[in-house]
C-alpha cells in the first residue's frame, strides 16, 4: 500500500476537514479540535493509547457508533461525529 | 473458638444478603458467611430482572409479593444499584401468542398486577428496533431492572449496620446447630440458613437442586436502543422444559445504555466455558426479534449457574432432616426478583409471624418424602 | 469460512514481521494477522519516518508470500488450532499448524487529576497519533513517565517541529546511571542515545519528576510537574505521558501459555508451554526492537522446522537478554506515584470509576463486581495495570479479566455459525436446541 500525495476530505461534527491520505480518523478529529467521545459522566475525551486498546478514540463513523478511530483511515466523504 | 448466634446465614448472594438484613432488622444476632465475595455467584451472573412470572400460581404469588417489596425499597436504593422501572414487554409473534397475551393479562389482573395489551402498531412505537410486523405484546409496567452485585452489596451493608457480622471464609459443614468454617472456627446457632444457591448441595447433598447453565452477552452503550425488558412468550416454554437445552429471546437495557442479551438453559453442563452452539442459537434468536442487534458491539460473554428445583419453586423454610437448618435456595432465574420476598417469608415463618402469602408451596418438606424414599 | 495456514503469526510489529518473513518460503503457507490498517505495530507505525531497519523488514514482508490480514482483530480461540478474527465486521476462522504470538505491549498509564482531558495521551500514544497524521509543528509538548521510550518519542516529535518543553523521567538519576552503565556495552544503543539527546537538546530533562495535575476546560491547557516536592506549571498543547510498557497477554493466557514473572515463558527457540504455540517480542519480556526482531526470526525459523538455524540465532538472543533486565530495573516506579491520584481521580475511564471508590475494595474481583471497573470496552487493559500498581492487587486475577471476545466484536459474529440466515418464516421453536449433541 503506497501513501499517495492525495488528500482526503471528510466531515467531522459538520466541520469539513481535509487531511493527507493515510491519516487516521482520530488524527482528523484532533485536527478538527473535537473530542472523540463523551464519557459516562459526560467528560469530553480524546485518544489516549493510539493503538486500539484504550477505547477512548471511539467515535461514530458513517452512522455506526463505537468505531475505534485510531485504527481507521479517513476516506473521502466520511461523516464522523463525537460519540 | 465457639460463638453463639440466633442465626447464621450461609452465602451472601442476593438471597443470603436479603435474609441477613431481614434477620438483623428483627433483632436477631446474625452472622453471614461468604467465602468468595458479596453477590459473586449467580447474583453476579444474572440479568438483574425484577419480573412477575406466572408459570404457576405459587410463582406468581411470590414474584408479585417480592416485586412490591422492591418497589417499596427502591426509594432507599443508592445510585449504583441502578434500579429502573422500565417494565417488561412479553412479545407475541402471531395471533396464537396474542391469545396467550390476553390470557396472561387476565391472570395478572386477577392477582392484582396491572398490565396493558399492545397491538402491533403500539408495540412498534414502544420499541422501534423490534422486527415488524409482530402481533403485539403484554406490557407489565411495574417490572424493573437493577444491577445485582450492588443490590446485594447494599442489602449486606444495611445488615452490617444493624449489627450483623460477616465472616469471609468458606463453610466446611453446617448441621445440628454448628457451622464449621474452613479455618476451624465453629459458630453455634439456633438457626442456620443455607442460602448458597447452586452450591447448597455441597452442604446438604440430598437437596433436589440442579445447576442450570445460562449464557449472557453484554454490549457497549446504545442509549435508547431498547427501552423495556423484552421477553418472548416462548420464554416460558424454555424455562418450563426440564430436559433439553434451550434458548429464548430475552433482552434487557441497562441504565447505562448497555444491552444484555440472553437467554439459555442447559442441564448437565456444569463447567463455565462458553458453549459456541448455544451462543450462536441465542444470538440468532435475538437477531430474529431485533435485526439490528447483530451490528451492536459485544463486549463480554459469560455463563452462570441457576439453582433449579424440580417444580420451579424455591426452597424456603425448615429442612425436615435437621431442626437447625433452613433453606433459602433454588430460585432458578428468579433469585433477584424473589430475594426480598424469600427473606420476609422465611423470617416470618421462623418467628411464628403470619406470612403475607402462604409459605407452604415453597417449604422444603415437599421434597422430604421423595428424598427419604431415594 | 475457515482459512488454513501452516504458520499463523498474530501481530505485525517488528517481532511478527520478522517471524512471518522467516517462516515464509518452501511451501509453507504463512499468514500474518494485525488489527491496524498497515504493518509496523507501534514503533514502526506510519511510513513517513521509518527507520532503515523498518524499511528493510517491511520491504521483505511486502516481497514475501505471506498472506496479509490487516485490519483483522483476533477475538477468540474456540478450538485447538483455530483462532477467530473479526475483519471489517465479518468473522473469519483461521486454522493453523503452528502459531506465533507477537502481540507486543501497551503503555502503562497512571492516573492523576486531569489525566482524562483530551490531549493528554500516552508517550507512545501521541507518537502513534502523530505517525497517523497529526501535525505537531509548533506545538508545545511535555513528555513524561518513564523509560527510554520517552527520549525516542521526544526526539521524533522534535524532528516534526514540536517544541519539547520538558522530558520528565520519574526514575531518580542513580537508577538511570545504572541503566547507562549497561547501555555502554551496546554501541548501537549509545549512538542512538546520543542522537536522541541531540534531537531534544532544547528540552529540560528532569529525573525524579512526574506530572501531578493537568488542567484545562475541555482540553489540556497546563500541566503541573513535581520534582523533589517542588512544583511548576507548563502551558502546553500535549502531554505525552506513559509509564513504560506492559505485555499484551490476553491471547497467550487464553491459549493456556504459562507465565513467568508476568511474561510468557518460552524456551530458547521461543516455544511456549503450549504445543505448536510460539511467542516472540515484548510479551516474553520488554526488550525493545532489536530483541523483538531476533525473537521473531527465531520463532519463524523454529515454526518452519528450520530448528538448526533457529538454535544458532538463539545464541545471539541470549546476549541481548541482559537488556530486558536492565530495562526492568531502569523503569522501577517510585512509590510516590501511588499518591498522585486523588479520591475523585478516575481510574477506570470506560466506566468512570474513581480512585476513592476503588480503594473501598480488597481485590480486583470485588472491585470489578461492585464498581464495574474493568467491565467496560477495554476490559481492564488501562485500569488493570494502574490498579496493580496502585493497590498491589493480584496480577493473575487482572490478566484473566480479559476473556473472549478479547476485543469487542459485532454481536452477529458470536457463536458457532458464520453469517446468519434470516428466518423469515418465524423463529425456531423455543423449546429445542439447534443441535441435539450433549456437551
Amino acid at each position: 500500500m503506497h501513501e499517495l500525495a492525495n488528500s482526503v476530505t471528510l466531515t467531522v461534527n459538520d466541520i469539513s476537514v481535509t487531511v493527507a491520505a493515510g491519516t487516521t480518523v482520530a488524527a482528523a478529529m484532533l485536527i478538527a479540535g473535537v473530542s472523540t467521545r463523551r464519557s459516562v459522566i459526560g467528560e469530553p475525551r480524546g485518544p489516549l493509547c493510539g493503538m486500539g486498546i484504550c477505547f477512548e478514540c471511539r467515535a461514530t463513523i458513517d452512522g455506526v457508533p463505537h468505531q475505534k478511530s485510531c485504527q481507521i483511515l479517513c476516506a473521502d466523504g466520511m461523516m464522523v461525529r463525537t460519540l | 473458638m465457639s460463638e453463639s448466634w440466633d442465626v447464621v446465614v450461609v452465602g451472601a448472594g442476593i438471597v443470603g444478603a436479603a435474609c441477613a438484613l431481614e434477620c438483623a432488622s428483627r433483632g436477631m444476632r446474625t452472622a453471614v458467611i461468604e467465602g468468595r465475595g458479596i453477590g459473586s455467584g449467580a447474583t453476579a451472573a444474572g440479568m438483574g430482572h425484577i419480573v412477575v412470572m406466572d408459570d404457576s400460581p405459587a410463582q406468581l404469588a411470590l414474584t408479585h409479593y417480592s416485586q412490591t417489596l422492591w418497589q417499596e425499597l427502591s426509594k432507599s436504593l443508592p445510585a449504583d444499584v441502578e434500579y429502573e422501572r422500565c417494565g417488561t414487554l412479553w412479545v407475541a409473534c402471531d395471533e396464537e401468542e396474542m391469545q396467550e397475551v390476553r390470557h396472561k393479562s387476565a391472570v395478572y389482573a386477577a392477582a392484582g398486577v396491572a398490565t396493558e395489551i399492545l397491538d402491533g402498531q403500539m408495540l412498534a412505537e414502544a420499541e422501534p428496533h423490534l422486527r415488524k410486523p409482530l402481533a403485539g405484546a403484554l406490557l407489565v409496567p411495574s417490572d424493573a431492572v437493577l444491577y445485582p452485585p450492588c443490590a446485594a452489596g447494599y442489602l449486606m451493608r444495611e445488615a452490617l449496620r444493624l449489627g450483623a457480622q460477616l465472616f469471609t471464609r468458606k463453610v466446611h459443614s453446617a448441621k445440628a446447630g454448628v457451622v464449621r468454617l474452613d479455618d476451624g472456627t465453629e459458630l453455634r446457632a439456633t438457626r442456620i440458613v443455607i442460602a448458597s444457591g447452586a452450591d447448597a448441595c455441597d452442604l446438604i447433598p440430598e437437596l433436589p437442586i440442579r445447576k442450570r447453565k445460562g449464557h449472557l452477552v453484554i454490549t457497549d452503550r446504545y442509549p435508547g436502543f431498547v427501552r423495556h425488558q423484552l421477553v418472548e412468550l416462548g420464554y416460558l416454554k424454555s424455562a418450563h422444559s426440564v430436559t433439553s437445552d434451550s434458548v429464548a429471546f430475552n433482552v434487557q437495557p441497562r441504565k447505562t445504555g448497555q444491552i444484555l442479551i440472553g437467554s439459555s438453559r442447559q442441564f448437565g453442563a456444569e463447567t463455565p466455558e462458553v458453549n459456541d452452539r448455544i451462543l450462536a442459537s441465542m444470538v440468532e434468536r435475538a437477531q430474529w426479534y431485533i435485526p439490528e442487534i447483530g451490528g451492536l458491539s459485544a463486549i463480554r460473554i459469560w455463563t452462570g449457574f441457576r439453582a433449579a428445583t424440580p417444580d420451579k419453586l424455591p426452597l424456603i423454610g425448615p429442612w425436615p432432616e435437621d431442626e437447625s437448618l433452613f433453606l433459602a435456595a433454588g430460585h432458578e432465574g428468579l433469585g433477584i426478583t424473589t430475594s426480598l420476598g424469600t427473606a420476609r417469608l422465611l423470617v416470618d415463618h421462623m418467628m411464628g409471624t403470619k406470612t403475607r402469602i402462604p409459605i407452604e408451596p415453597y417449604m422444603p418438606v415437599r421434597f422430604a418424602r421423595s428424598v427419604a424414599d431415594a | 469460512m475457515t482459512e488454513q495456514f501452516d504458520i499463523l503469526v498474530v501481530g505485525a510489529g517488528p517481532a511478527g514481521i520478522a517471524a512471518a518473513v522467516s517462516a515464509a518460503g518452501a511451501r509453507k503457507r504463512v499468514g500474518l494477522v494485525d488489527d491496524n490498517p498497515d504493518a509496523g505495530g507501534q514503533i514502526w507505525r506510519g511510513r513517513a519516518t521509518q527507520s532503515a531497519a523498518a524499511r528493510h523488514w517491511i520491504a521483505r514482508l511486502d516481497g514475501s508470500s505471506v498472506t496479509r490480514l490487516q485490519g483483522c482483530r483476533v477475538f477468540d480461540a474456540p478450538a485447538k488450532g483455530t483462532l477467530r478474527a473479526e475483519c471489517g465486521g465479518d468473522r473469519r476462522e483461521l486454522s493453523y499448524g503452528k502459531l506465533i504470538l507477537a502481540t507486543g505491549a501497551r503503555e502503562r498509564f497512571l492516573p492523576f487529576p486531569g489525566w482524562t482531558l483530551p490531549n493528554v495521551m500516552g508517550a507512545g500514544g501521541l507518537d502513534a497519533i502523530v505517525r497517523s497524521g497529526l501535525p505537531v509543528a509548533g506545538k508545545r509538548v511535555v513528555v513524561a513517565g518513564t523509560g527510554p521510550l520517552l527520549l525516542a518519542v521526544a526526539a521524533h516529535l522534535a524532528g516534526r517541529g514540536a517544541k519539547i518543553l520538558a522530558i520528565c523521567e520519574q526514575a531518580p538519576l542513580r537508577q538511570l546511571i545504572h541503566f547507562g552503565a549497561h547501555l555502554i556495552r551496546e554501541p548501537a544503543k549509545v549512538l542512538q542515545g546520543i542522537e536522541y539527546g541531540w534531537a531534544t537538546r532544547g528540552a529540560r530533562f528532569q529525573t525524579g519528576c512526574w506530572p501531578v495535575e493537568a488542567h484545562g476546560s475541555d482540553k489540556l491547557e497546563t500541566v503541573i510537574l513535581e520534582q523533589n516536592r517542588k512544583q511548576w506549571e507548563e502551558r502546553c498543547d500535549y502531554l505525552a505521558c506513559g509509564f513504560h510498557l506492559v505485555p499484551n497477554l490476553e491471547l497467550p493466557v487464553l491459549l493456556g501459555c504459562s507465565l513467568e514473572s508476568g511474561f510468557v515463558a518460552t524456551d530458547d527457540v521461543m516455544r511456549t508451554s503450549v504445543a505448536n504455540v510460539f511467542c516472540a517480542g515484548e510479551p516474553t519480556g520488554i526488550g525493545g526492537v532489536e530483541l523483538a526482531l531476533i525473537e521473531g526470526e527465531i520463532a519463524g525459523l523454529a515454526a518452519a522446522g528450520r530448528t538448526h538455524e533457529a538454535e544458532k540465532l538463539a545464541e545471539s538472543r541470549k546476549q541481548r537478554l541482559g537488556f530486558v533486565c536492565a530495562l526492568k530495573h531502569a523503569t522501577v516506579l517510585d512509590p510516590r506515584l501511588k499518591t498522585i491520584a486523588k479520591d475523585s481521580t478516575l481510574v477506570c475511564r470506560c466506566e468512570d470509576v474513581s480512585f476513592g471508590k476503588l480503594r473501598e475494595h480488597a481485590n480486583w474481583r470485588d472491585a470489578k463486581l461492585q464498581t464495574r471497573c474493568g467491565m467496560g470496552s477495554c476490559q481492564g487493559r488501562v485500569c488493570g495495570a494502574a490498579a496493580e500498581f496502585l493497590f498491589g492487587w493480584d496480577a493473575a486475577q487482572i490478566h484473566s479479566s480479559i476473556r473472549p471476545p478479547v476485543f469487542p466484536v459485532p454481536v452477529s459474529n458470536l457463536g458457532a455459525t458464520g453469517k446468519l440466515n434470516c428466518q423469515d418464516d418465524g423463529p425456531a421453536m423455543a423449546g429445542t436446541s439447534q443441535s441435539k449433541e450433549v456437551e
